[in-house]
């Protein structure tokens, strides 16, 4: 009995060798991928262990056609075992053309198809049949975040395989091929060195320590309000193969041939980052409306006009173009990345915008999305339904933008917005998003302290605390839930402002002054005459730093304000509407 | 490889992983000479000698030295074979 694993190249050698008197056993494979080498593989280590295996091999991706036409192939050609192999590289596509609640639901769709497969092999073939488990990768789209969700890709191939097994557990011709565990095993190798766990009782190799590291460094960071919120695209040869402008719409390398494959991938994965909440902007030195077209009209283009918050084509500096986008999302540069393939674009940036995240893309692009995916540049802290639409809300704030400059004056622009804001107290609708907003605000803050979820709810009951939270809308869309506030009752006649956080994207839109009264008809209607503000500068809220002032709040020292609520007027007009 | 030559490369890695420019091996070198040598420091410096070399030590091999002389010949034997 051969114990050795041999190479391929030696069980495909075996492929000459005699069958005569070796036990046949007849088998099939069906595989979502390019199955030749398989087959040779399966058919040498047969042979060198005295099986002479006789395969069928369907041809490329046709599981399905050959399991449920009655009159297939397979069904002819009668085989002991059916061997189904599926990979992850095309589920995962499948998964990244759903809908967040399919996703939800993706393991258990999965699981049922294969089940189908199973019920119809079995009721017409007395076979045996053996399909994989899953290799369990991430593909960062949440980094270890995607183990909290349940739509992310992690999430639902664990599920999926435990599904897997589950429905093998009761069927008794359907058995599989751990495939995960033999990959795992792989790097497990990497990872695990028996010497130092004899020696040291370590479980962990030298090797394997930087990348823990970084993925708990990660987490923490992202929990603590630090993460990428953007990412930037550069077009010719990173977003597709090739260069619009010379080699035109027919020329440009995208899609399911040759190198177009690569893009392709790598658009869906940055389309599948949009979804859930980093915006995409696209930053290229070309002509505006030659770099759209592929957007625009080319078919195999994944990502499309609507996915893009900011697009800048032009001959500018890449340097002053990010600071353009900067500008328009204000956003801080340390949350953005920007995706270049050119060592000399990427290199200028760097050095102007030290902030900036800037991956070194390998040179063949085959590996741009392996590499970009073993960064784990994009982990967070939080995911809520407001992340999917933020896109289409930087396009609205672009329409605005276009409309405040036809306006006389601000307070024209603002009354034409209609603007409407419902205010309530924290409710279990609202926690999640709040709770995020206290994760990730970092501008209009005015203590920067963080709450988790837990912390939320708990404030929320309603003891010594007093909870607002405020969602604006206006004639061109939905901001969603834009901002709170935290009081404390300090005493009888005293409210402290523990948390005042609001979006920067409703700022210049008098949502302060409206939040401010909202405060004050509280305070007056639970009977308090003083409100008490605190600022707490830090790096990155330095816009907030007369926030207090500006509103009518009188010093108090060390960075105190007070209000007397009997005596607080304002001349600042209001265009917003309560709800 | 001669002997010579191990114990001056082992002194290049030994000096890189104990970050310490003033280490001077020679064949009697025990781990009471160098002060920054205890035991876990001895498990990065063997990961560090397997890489370099491309070789691999079992657990007992490890145990088994007593100096320095005893790891370039453990290391000389790994080459030979």
């Amino acid at each position: 009995m051969l114990t050795d694993i041999r190479s391929f190249n030696t069980l495909k050698k075996n492929l000459k060798r005699p069958v005569d008197g070796l036990k046949t056993i007849r088998i099939a494979i069906l595989a979502d991928s390019a199955s030749q080498f398989i087959n040779q593989a399966i058919r040498g280590y047969g042979l060198e262990n005295g099986i002479n295996y006789q395969v069928f091999e369907a041809d490329y991706n046709q599981i399905d056609l050959q399991v449920f036409d009655p009159g297939s192939e397979l069904y002819e050609y009668q085989p002991d075992h059916v061997i189904i192999l599926r990979s992850v590289e095309r589920i995962i596509k499948k998964f990244y053309s759903l809908s967040n609640a399919e996703k939800e639901n993706f393991a258990a769709t999965q699981v049922a198809y294969m089940d189908g497969l199973y019920q119809q092999i079995t009721s017409q073939l007395k076979a045996r049949v053996i399909s994989n488990t899953f290799p369990e990768i991430n593909d960062n789209v949440f980094g270890n975040f995607g183990t909290k969700t349940k739509s992310s890709f992690l999430y639902q191939v664990k599920k999926f395989n435990l599904s897997l097994m589950e429905l093998s557990s009761g069927k008794k011709n359907f058995f599989l091929l751990d495939l995960d565990a033999l990959i795992t095993k792989k790097g497990y190798d990497t990872s695990f060195d028996p010497k130092m766990y004899v020696s040291a009782d370590m479980v962990f190799s030298l090797d394997i320590l930087p990348y823990l590291a970084k993925n708990i460094h990660d987490i923490i960071q992202a929990v603590s309000g630090s993460f990428k919120k953007c990412i930037i695209l550069d077009l010719d040869n990173t977003t597709w193969g090739g260069i619009i402008g010379d080699d035109g719409m027919e020329g440009i390398q995208i899609g399911d041939l040759g190198l177009g494959k690569v893009f392709t991938d790598l658009q869906l994965w940055v389309k599948e980052l949009k979804k859930r909440g980093i915006i995409v902007a696209v930053c290229s030195k070309n002509t505006e409306s030659i770099a759209q077209e592929p957007f625009l009209h080319h078919p195999d283009m994944k990502l499309r006009m609507e996915d893009i918050a900011v697009f800048v084509a032009n001959w500018e500096t890449k340097v002053d173009n990010i600071r353009y986008i900067q500008g328009i999302l204000n956003i801080s540069f340390d949350s953005m990345v920007f995706l270049d393939d050119n060592p000399f674009e990427r290199e200028m940036v760097k050095q102007n915008i030290p902030e900036i995240t800037v991956p070194n893309l390998p040179e063949d692009p085959a590996e741009y999305l392996p590499y970009l995916r073993s960064l784990n540049l994009f982990e967070t802290a939080s995911f809520t339904e407001e992340d999917a639409q933020r896109t289409q809300q930087y396009q609205e704030e672009a329409k605005r933008n276009i409309l405040q400059k036809s306006f006389a004056n601000e307070d024209e622009f603002l009354k034409s917005l209609g603007m409407e804001c419902e205010v309530k107290p924290f409710d279990s609708f609202t926690i999640p998003r709040i709770a995020q907003l206290s994760q990730r605000s970092n501008q209009f803050n005015l203590r920067t302290v963080r709450y988790t979820e837990e912390e939320i709810r708990e404030i929320a009951q309603p003891k010594d605390h007093y909870t607002l939270s405020f969602s604006l809308n206006d004639i061109y869309g939905d901001y969603g839930l834009i901002a709170f506030i935290i009081l404390e009752k300090k005493d009888s006649d005293t409210l402290f402002i523990n948390s005042w956080i609001m979006s920067c994207r409703v700022l210049k839109r008098g949502m302060e002054v409206f939040t401010l009264l909202s405060i004050i008809d509280l305070a007056k209607a639970n009977g308090f005459k003083k409100i008490i503000g605190e600022y707490i500068p830090t790096k990155k809220n330095e816009l907030v730093k007369d926030h207090y002032q500006k509103l009518g709040f009188q010093p108090a020292g060390n960075n105190f304000w007070e209000l007397d609520t009997t005596r607080f007027t304002t001349d600042k007009q209001v265009h917003i509407k309560r709800k | 490889m001669e002997q010579s030559q191990i114990l001056q490369q082992l002194n290049d890695i030994f000096k890189d992983v104990l970050d310490n420019d003033d280490i001077v091996l020679t064949d009697i070198t025990t781990a009471n000479d160098i002060e920054e040598w205890d035991s876990l420091y001895h498990i990065q410096l063997v990961v560090a000698i397997e890489k370099h070399f491309k070789i691999k030590f079992t657990a007992s091999e490890i145990q088994s030295w007593k100096n320095v002389g005893d790891m370039a010949n453990a290391v000389k034997s790994k080459l030979a074979a």
